[in-house]
Parts: structure tokens; C-alpha cells; sequence
């Protein structure tokens, strides 16, 4: 009996709708798994087993019954725990949320729901999704299943942990500035930003409202094109929501291909602080997609250098007022309540007691830049930057069909190592970020192992936005040229937890 | 307590020049809040009118009102104002429990109406130019109730219990520029405009702005200067003026006040009051120095207004007649002066009046039953026009029973009480107090021949040519027919049955 | 470039209610100045005439129709409620006015 654990979304899809393996055979392979290795790994936060295997359960109803099942129809899914969940805990990471159950479900969860997915659980993050390491969560940090004692990214860390240790094949992540794609490429995994608009932020908990994106994670390029499918599209519950079709990603996925496409190379990411490793598979990356028939174009991004400062003042900014909700008055936690105290002095000890580090810091730093006398110059410039580096990348897209990059400037470090450093920590994000500011959509996928330290090294492929088919295109040409060049998946060379 | 030194207002106005800012706060009249798709039914259970978005629960997200954005352009229009061709909402940030996401979403340096102006009609008719700054869009805030103080306010209270229905509920905040030159007449200005301001809302349709119910909302910021200086002083802010009655007296007491601290060498400090209905009065409230810092910024979750100009233009077109140009109009219709218009309008009688002569009654005569023997019982019971318990129709058919020569006009007072006091429509008080004019010429004329009969002296004076004195037979004959003849009509009879000319 | 005091610090967990403890005001500002040191280069474009970008993508006008949807029942509303009474919020008592 193969490994139900170790199958694509698309292959245990196929296996449900032929009747070789039963949904709630699936859920429980999967459930098992994490029993198994997740006491090591920690990606979960809350696992629903009842829930799971009811879902599960459904999926095998309906079947029975002949009714069509969707694509992914009783695929087991690893949540982030930023999305609401009616009755389901969510603690977006954090002590103010701890024990929260919201009352009602994410867009985005109703659609995974909608489709037969079945939701494992809720995935570590960074709380508030503020880091690059999963190692902000009030939970505890989850290790990489490459390396126990390193970090899985973040903030989705828990998602793209729970994929490469094989919990779950399917994970929902957000992108804030790399969060889903920096962990995708420290884990050896597949991430997604879909297009700013592309898919519904209802019911995800707001960091950065003007950045944040949730998107598809997984093992293999076709699965994040289904999963891209099943949760993207237009929601009249979120204003800044595309009402356009959904670019054809599924379609673009099952034919990678590269031939005839001008592809850029950034110019600005490389030099000082990448690691040589993953320049080198970086440049071999490049060099593969020439053999596949692309034409490489050196282009310049000048305005890219202003791209992390910009995005250290309006992630915070915007995250200082999203997060003044958590005041202990409506939901989550209340400290010091004993009667005599007042609800501000409440409110404060209790954001006090329930925030970490780095939600405090960031909340300082925004509630500086957006003050009446600093505006112009902080919260306003970086708004200016914003606009350089659109045009920039509109410049880039007059030119190319997608941009290519490393993911990362490193591989995975040490858990601990950035812990005391937030502008080291912030360096993680350095490739990422732009494509937040401007909105358009980019892609992780894996490009080969580090040879300094063998850890996985992301080639990020970014597109215009609304052309998120063409990250499939050239993400699927190249996995497949590079499982075939190496003889398997990446991930088999991880070793056994 | 303490008491406030007051200057007196002559005085006070004899040094001193008042400059004024009024802003109004209108909850529209949407059946759903501003951001969500809850209803704004009033009386509901607490918080049974709530959802993620306006109770700010994680992850909640707005999406904007087409009919808020609508009727936001429509009181610009209606104002005079310019329609911003792109504006965005902002964040207005501050902590406060009854606002759930701990901002407002409002609009700050973008609104979407500016730039305007209101005219409004004084007590005697004439006109003063209200300049409008701005109009725009935000949200309402939960209501809190305090629990374990005295009175049920916020200080000595043990705890507070919060209702969100009411959070998110779409709010119109009108600014005026600051209102100069109005003199002694400024509160009056402040209680013409506001009253002008709700007439205007409630002829758009886009809410009943009862002030009573917290519909509209009114801040008087007032500030003095001494005569012939340009530079504004320092003002108040007195916050929840809600009667129009009030908005006036809050401006009176605040000139009185300010005159007062001026005059005794003192400053006056930026800071809010509280309005108190019992007595006029003003008292402190939170002072307002530079530490508040809102932090505005553009609202992330909600994209730019950019309203089509040619939707605009129909919007304008759509616009009903507006309650200036329709005084204007039934003032020449009716043909009155300024200064009755005003009565008319300070009684709260146009639309009455207006439907009566729909009703088929002639302008004149339903102006006078409206503005004589219903405003008195109005003012009598202490009850609106409008809630007196008598119809336009009803006075229309008061009015056709005098035309007619049925009803004389002490007949037509007395059917009007009748209906007044519940005793029926007018036809069913004449007949149920057989109040009719005797238009039977014999019984009449046996009438006035009793009169002549025992008035002997009288009919001789008249018969001499004293036509004077025939008022006392007519008051005879009168007396004998209980009031129920026609005045002119008997004294026609008298001095034919006396041989005399009229 | 601007720095950042322990002051500020405080005024800054002020408004954002935070009650941030000593030893935090001194590791914050210290932190903040040097993160504040290095995002200061945005100012670089401050005086370019260059539009400022609020939101990602260009829509405009996104409305929905004036209709009302089902709230949440007033069970649900009040399910995370830390404290509730007479099917209110509970809260604290409030020092502020207005
Ligand atoms: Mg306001
Ligand atoms: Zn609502």
C-alpha cells in the first residue's frame, strides 16, 4: 500500500474520485502523520480531527452517491491560523487571541470548505504575522523538517513546515512580504502571492491591509495551481477585491514552458549579504531557462533599494491601526480587570501582557511614522516609494514577461540567531517585498540545495499583476526540467524526521 | 458647583464680536449601516444588529454603502458644494470602547462635498449667508449605558454595557466655514441654520434628521473677538447640542461666558462643553491640547470614490425643490410678506397649509385657520401642528362649510374644537352640535321683528339715521338665534324692516 | 538623521495603550533608533513629484447595494466577550468622554 502522506494534491485527488483510497482513509494517513512528527516540527496550533475526518467523510458520501466532486475534493489542507474558522480556535499567533473562536469563516475557508478540502487544522505563524521566522509565535517556533534546529520561515512557517514533513499536501499561506515565499524557498516547497485583489483577505486578520495577500503552498506547481483555482476569485465582502476572472493557472501549470518568453534578471538582487550558494544555483537556474528556450534580459530596478524601508514604515503604520482592535473589550484576552481599574488602564495591560516583541515594536514604529509631524517624511515618502517602484516594475513589464530572482538572500539559519537582531531579521524579506508594494503576483518554487549547507534555495519568478498564469508557465517548465535533471522531487532528499 | 460669572449679553456684544462654526452630524436614513449589510432599524435588541465588520472583529473588512455615497453627494448638492471627482476614505485613529476597531472610518483631508454655501432666513425675513466648508462621510458609535453611578452618567460608574447596533450606521458630518458678522444675532443665525440644515435633509428624503432621537447632532464652536480685530480668538467646543431651541441658548450663553473670563483679564481655554437642557448652561469638559494626534491615513481597505460626473449631474437634476425656493414660490402664491412666511415656517406649518389647499381649501382662508385657531391650541397643549389630531383635509372642509354659508366663522371655531376634541370630522360635529347657520328667512326675519319689538328705542335711533346703533339689534338677534345667523345677513333684515338704506 | 528617546517611547505606547515596562522603553528605543535610522532613506524621494500610492491596484468606486443581510444572532456577537450583562458588552469602567 503506497503512502497515502506522500502523494501530490492532484495524485490523492485522482486516487478519492477513483475510489483507490477513501477520503477518510486520507485524513486519517494525515492525522496519524502529525501524532507522528509533529510533537519535533510543530507546525500545528490546533489540529481538528473531528472536523477533519467529518469533512473527509462527506467527500466519501458524495462520491458514493455519484455526484461530481471538485478537484481537490477530500485533499487534506494545512490552514494558517490567520484565517477565521467558525468554531475552530484562531489565534493569528498570539496570546490576545488565545482561546478565540470566531463566529464566523474566512471567505477563504468557506471556499476550501466548498470545494471538499479538508482542513487538517491551524498552521504556526508569526504572531500577527510579523516575522520571517515563525519564531515570533506565542506558541513556540516550529523547526524545518530539513533542519530541526533551523528556522521553516515565516511568517508562514507552520504551513510550509507542515508541507516539506509531510502532514499535509496542501497549505493555505499569506503574503504580507514574503511569507509565503520566503518559507516556501528555506523549506524546498512551493508558495504563491497571487495578484493584490486575487484573492479574498474577508475573515484573514489583517497585518498590513494594502499588502497582505493569501495564496496557495505546496509541494508541487500543479497543486498550487488547483488550490490557486479553488480559492481565488472575486468576493463582493472585500472592497479591494479583482472582479475579473481568475487568470487560467491549472492550465498554465499542466504546460510549462518557457520557449519564445523574455525573462528578466533583477539586477539589484545579488551582491553583498547573498549567500554564495544561492547565487550559484540561483545563476544555474537562469541558465536553465535559457536551455528551455527563454531569452535572459539584465534589467534594472533602481527604486528597489528604497523597497524595505518603505515597506518598514507602512507595514507597521497600517499594522498600529489593525491591531488597536485587540483592546480587551469585545473578544480575546482582558487583563487586570478587578473592578477598580479603568478600561484604559485595562486595555493597556492587556496589550501589554498579550502582544510580543515585535507586535510592540512594529506598533511603536507605526504609531511614530503616521504622527502628525513625521508623516510627510515617513508614512508619506514611503507611499512615494511605492509609486518608484511600480513604475519600475512597469518599466520592467514593457520589457520581459516575468522577472526571476533569488527568494532569499540565505538558506535557512539557526533558530536564535536573528532572534535579537530585527534588521538582520529583516533582510529575509529583502527579494520579496517589492512585489507587495507594487501588488503583482510571484512565486517561490525550489531550485536545487545550497551546496555549503544542503538547505533549499528558492527561485522566486515574479509576473504583472493579473498575469498570474505566467508564474505556472515558467515555475512548471522549471520543475520539471530540474525533478528531471535530479531524478526526483527535492524534498526525497530531506532527510527522515 | 461652581458658578459661572456671566457678562450680560448687551454688553458682551457691545465689546465683543462672536465667530461661530457649526457642525452638524445627520445619521442617514439607509436601511443598512455605512461598511456592512446590518440593518438600522431602531428599537432592535441589543447587538442582534451586528456582524464581524461593524462589531470590528478580526479579519472583518468594509464595503461601502452605494445609497450613504448617494445621499452624501445629494446634501452637497443640495449645499451648493463642489463633488470631489476622487476622494478616499481615512482612518481617524483613537481608542475609545464604544468604537469597535478603535478608528472611525471617516474622511479627513478629502471629503466629498466642499466648498459651499446655505442661505437662511432670519426671524424677520431676512437672509444670512451660511459658507459651507465641507461634507463628508463616516460611521456612528456604539452606545454605551453606565452602570452603578447616581445618574447614569459616565463618572462614578462602576462598569459600562456596550450595544453595537447603532456602530457603523452611516453619519454625514456637515462644517461650516466660520461664521462671521452676524452680531448679536448670532445664535440666531446658529438656530436659523440648523433649522434650515434639517428642512433641507428631510426635503432630500435621505433622513428624518429628528433631532429629538439623536438623528442630527449639532457642536457649536464659538469664539469672541473684540471689535474691529481680525484674528480669531480662542473657541469652545460645545459638543451634543440637540434641540434647535438649544443651539441657540448654547451660543447665547457661551458669548455671555466667554465675555465674562475676557473681561476679567482671564483666557479662554480650547477645550469641549456639555450643553445642560435644565438651565442653558455649559459646562467643562476635556480639555483639548496638541497630545491628541488622530494619525489619519488613507483607509486601505476601501478603495477611492470617484464619482462619475454625469451621475452627479443627474443627481443634481433629481433634486427635489428645496425648501428655500419653495418658500420662495408659495410666499408669491399665497401672496404674503417675508415676515409671515416665517411665522408660517417657525410654526410648522407649510406642509399643513400647503395640503389644506390641496384639499381644495382657498390659500388665504387655510393659512388663517392653520396660523390663528389651531396655532393658538397648539401652543395651548404644548403638541406640533401636525400632531393636534386634525387633518388638512378636515380644515379644508371647515373652510368649504364657510364658503358655502353653512358655518360662520364663530360656527367654524367651535367645529374645529369639536374635532379637536375627538368628537368627530367637521360634518359630524355640525350635526352633532347642530351648529348650523339659520339661513331660514322666515325664522330669521320672526327673529329680528322679536328684536325690534323689544328694542323699541334702538329701532327709533336707527330709523333717525343712526346706523351705528344697529349693532345692538343685530347682538339681539344673534343672542336669539344662539349665534347660529349670519351676522351680515341680519343686518341686511334690520334696516330693511326699519325702512332704511344701508 | 532623527532619533528616537525613551520619551517618545513612552508617548508613543501612550497613544497606542500600550503599558510598556522600563526595561522595554529603554530596549524599544534603542531599537526603534536604529530601525527609524535606517528607513529615514525613504525621505530621500520626499521632495520628487512623485504621487503617493495608498492602495495596490487602481479601483475606484466599489459599493454594494443598500440591502440588508442576516447580522449575527446577538448570542454569537457577544460569544467572545470577556465579560457581558443585560446582553451588552461589559466593560471596564470609562474614564474619557466623548
Ligand atoms: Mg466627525
Ligand atoms: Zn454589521
Amino acid at each position: 500500500m503506497t503512502d497515502l502522506t506522500r502523494l501530490t494534491a492532484a495524485e490523492t485527488a485522482a486516487a478519492i474520485a477513483t475510489g483507490e483510497a477513501s477520503a477518510v482513509d486520507v485524513a486519517q494517513a494525515h492525522l496519524d502523520r502529525i501524532g507522528a512528527v509533529d510533537e519535533k516540527v510543530h507546525a500545528f496550533l490546533h489540529v481538528d480531527t473531528e472536523g477533519a475526518l467529518d469533512a473527509a467523510r462527506a467527500v466519501d458520501e458524495r462520491r458514493a452517491k455519484g455526484e461530481k466532486l471538485g478537484p481537490l475534493a477530500g485533499v487534506p489542507l494545512a490552514l494558517k491560523d490567520i484565517f477565521t474558522t467558525k468554531g475552530i480556535p484562531t489565534t493569528v499567533g498570539s496570546k490576545i487571541l488565545e482561546g478565540w473562536i470566531p463566529p464566523y469563516d474566512a471567505t477563504v475557508t468557506k471556499r476550501l470548505k466548498d470545494a471538499g478540502i479538508v482542513i487538517l487544522g491551524k498552521t504556526n505563524m508569526d504572531e500577527f504575522a510579523m516575522g520571517s521566522s515563525t519564531e515570533n509565535s506565542a506558541y513556540g517556533p516550529t523547526g524545518n523538517p530539513w533542519d530541526l534546529t533551523r528556522i521553516p520561515g515565516g511568517s508562514g512557517g507552520g504551513s510550509s513546515a507542515a508541507l516539506a514533513s509531510y502532514q499535509a499536501p496542501l497549505a493555505i499561506g499569506t503574503d504580507t512580504g514574503g511569507s509565503i515565499r520566503q518559507p516556501a524557498a528555506v523549506t524546498g516547497t512551493v508558495g504563491v502571492k497571487p495578484t493584490y485583489g486575487g484573492v479574498s483577505r474577508y475573515g484573514m486578520v489583517a497585518f498590513s491591509s494594502s499588502l497582505d495577500q493569501g495564496g496557495p503552498c505546496a509541494r508541487t506547481v500543479l497543486d498550487a495551481a488547483l488550490l490557486h483555482e479553488a480559492i481565488a476569485g472575486y468576493d463582493p465582502l472585500d472592497s479591494t477585491s479583482i472582479d475579473a476572472p481568475v487568470p487560467s493557472v491549472v492550465e498554465a501549470a499542466r504546460n510549462g514552458n518557457v520557449q519564445g518568453m523574455r525573462i528578466g534578471v533583477v539586477k539589484e538582487f545579488g551582491g553583498e549579504g547573498y549567500q554564495a550558494g544561492v547565487m550559484q544555483r540561483f545563476n544555474e537556474s537562469v541558465e536553465l531557462l535559457r536551455e528551455l528556450g527563454a531569452e535572459i534580459v539584465e534589467i534594472s530596478c533602481p527604486s528597489f533599494k528604497l523597497a524595505l524601508p518603505a515597506y518598514y514604515l507602512i507595514a507597521p503604520s497600517e499594522a498600529s491601526s489593525n491591531l488597536a482592535r485587540f483592546d480587551a473589550m469585545r473578544y480575546g484576552l482582558r487583563v487586570g480587570d478587578d473592578g477598580t481599574k479603568s478600561a484604559e488602564e485595562v486595555t493597556a495591560l492587556t496589550r501589554e501582557a498579550g502582544f510580543g516583541d515585535e507586535v510592540k515594536r512594529r506598533i511603536i514604529l507605526g504609531t511614530y511614522a503616521l504622527s502628525s509631524g513625521y508623516y510627510d517624511a515617513y508614512y508619506g515618502s514611503a507611499q512615494k516609494v511605492r509609486t518608484l517602484i511600480s513604475r519600475d516594475f512597469e518599466a520592467a513589464f514593457g520589457t520581459v514577461d516575468v522577472l526571476v530572482s533569488p527568494t532569499t538572500p540565505t538558506t535557512a539559519f539557526p533558530i536564535g540567531e536573528r532572534a535579537d537582531d530585527p534588521m538582520a531579521m529583516y533582510l529575509a524579506d529583502l527579494c520579496t517585498i517589492p512585489s507587495n508594494l507594487a501588488g503583482n503576483a510571484a512565486m517561490s518554487i525550489p531550485c536545487g540545495l545550497a551546496p555549503e549547507d544542503g538547505l533549499p534555495v528558492g527561485l522566486q519568478i515574479i509576473a504583472p499583476a493579473m498575469a498570474d498564469d505566467r508564474l505556472y508557465r515558467v515555475g512548471a517548465a522549471v520543475e520539471a526540467a530540474l525533478t528531471g535533471r535530479w531524478g526526483h522531487p527535492l524534498l526525497e532528499e530531506a532527510p527522515a524526521l | 458647583m461652581t458658578v459661572t460669572d456671566l457678562e450680560s449679553y448687551e454688553d458682551a456684544l457691545s465689546v465683543y464680536d462672536p465667530v461661530m462654526g457649526l457642525e452638524v452630524h445627520v445619521e442617514l436614513g439607509t436601511k443598512t449601516k455605512m461598511f456592512c449589510g446590518c440593518s438600522t432599524t431602531l428599537g432592535a435588541e441589543p447587538n442582534s444588529q451586528t456582524c464581524p465588520t461593524c462589531l470590528g472583529l478580526p479579519g472583518s473588512l468594509p464595503v461601502v454603502n452605494a445609497i450613504g455615497i448617494e445621499s452624501a453627494i445629494k446634501i452637497g448638492l443640495a449645499l451648493n458644494c463642489e463633488i470631489a471627482t476622487w476622494c478616499r476614505f481615512a482612518r481617524k485613529n483613537y481608542f475609545y470602547p464604544d468604537m469597535p476597531k478603535n478608528f472611525q472610518t471617516s474622511q479627513y483631508d478629502e471629503p466629498i462635498a466642499f466648498n459651499g454655501y446655505l442661505d437662511v432666513a432670519l426671524e424677520d425675513g431676512e437672509t444670512f449667508r451660511v459658507e459651507i466648508e465641507r461634507a463628508h462621510m463616516e460611521e456612528d458609535t456604539g452606545k454605551s449605558l453606565h452602570v452603578g453611578g447616581a445618574t447614569g452618567r459616565i463618572h462614578g460608574a462602576s462598569h459600562s454595557l456596550l450595544d453595537y447596533n447603532r456602530a457603523g450606521i452611516p453619519l454625514i458630518e456637515i462644517v461650516t466655514k466660520p461664521i462671521e458678522g452676524a452680531g448679536s444675532r448670532a445664535p440666531e443665525v446658529a438656530k436659523a441654520y440648523v433649522a434650515e440644515l434639517r428642512e433641507l435633509i428631510k426635503a432630500l428624503d435621505v433622513s428624518e434628521a429628528r433631532m429629538e432621537q439623536g438623528q442630527m447632532r449639532c457642536d457649536v464652536n464659538l469664539s469672541l473677538r473684540p471689535h474691529g480685530r481680525e484674528a480669531f480668538g480662542t473657541r469652545s467646543e460645545t459638543k451634543n447640542v440637540n434641540s434647535l431651541r438649544s443651539v441657540e441658548r448654547a451660543a447665547r450663553y457661551e458669548i455671555m461666558r466667554h465675555a465674562a473670563v475676557l473681561n476679567s483679564g482671564g483666557t479662554i481655554v480650547q477645550e469641549t462643553r456639555h450643553f445642560h437642557e435644565e438651565d442653558g448652561s455649559t459646562t467643562a469638559g476635556r480639555i483639548k491640547d496638541n497630545a491628541e494626534d488622530y494619525r489619519y491615513f488613507p483607509e486601505p481597505d476601501l478603495v477611492p470614490i470617484a464619482p462619475a460626473r454625469e451621475w452627479v449631474e443627474e443627481l443634481r437634476a433629481g433634486l427635489p425643490e428645496l425648501p428655500r425656493v419653495r418658500r420662495d414660490r408659495l410666499k408669491t402664491e399665497w401672496g404674503i410678506s417675508d415676515h409671515e412666511m416665517q411665522s408660517v415656517l417657525n410654526a410648522g406649518a407649510i406642509d399643513l397649509i400647503t395640503a389644506t389647499i390641496d384639499e381644495g381649501a382657498p390659500a388665504d382662508q387655510a393659512r388663517k385657520w392653520w396660523m390663528g385657531e389651531l396655532a393658538r391650541a397648539s401652543n395651548e397643549t404644548g403638541k406640533e401642528l401636525a400632531d393636534l389630531g386634525v387633518s388638512p383635509a378636515q380644515v379644508a372642509r371647515v373652510t368649504a362649510l364657510v364658503a358655502e354659508g353653512s358655518l360662520n366663522d364663530k360656527l367654524a371655531r367651535q367645529v374645529l374644537e369639536g374635532v379637536l376634541a375627538g368628537e368627530g370630522g367637521p360634518d359630524e360635529v355640525v350635526e352633532k352640535r347642530g351648529l348650523k347657520v339659520v339661513s331660514d328667512e322666515g325664522a330669521l326675519g320672526a327673529a329680528v321683528d322679536e328684536a325690534i319689538a323689544a328694542n323699541a328705542a334702538v329701532a327709533d335711533k336707527i330709523r333717525g339715521g343712526n346706523l351705528a346703533a344697529a349693532g345692538a339689534l343685530i347682538g339681539a338677534v344673534m343672542k336669539l338665534t344662539r349665534g347660529q345667523a349670519d351676522a351680515k345677513r341680519v343686518r341686511e333684515l334690520v334696516l330693511e324692516k326699519l325702512g332704511v338704506q344701508g | 538623521m532623527p532619533g528616537i528617546t525613551r520619551e517618545e517611547v513612552a508617548h508613543l505606547g501612550r497613544l497606542s495603550r500600550l503599558e510598556l515596562k522600563d526595561e522595554e522603553l529603554d530596549h524599544f528605543a534603542e531599537q526603534l533608533d536604529v530601525i527609524i535610522g535606517a528607513v529615514a532613506r525613504v525621505s530621500e524621494v520626499a521632495g520628487e513629484d512623485v504621487p503617493p500610492t495608498s492602495h495596490a491596484l487602481p479601483l475606484t468606486n466599489v459599493m454594494r447595494p443598500d440591502e440588508v443581510r442576516p447580522s449575527l444572532t446577538a448570542a454569537e456577537a457577544l460569544s467572545g466577550a470577556p465579560a457581558q450583562e443585560q446582553q451588552r458588552f461589559k466593560v471596564p469602567q470609562i474614564l474619557g468622554e466623548d
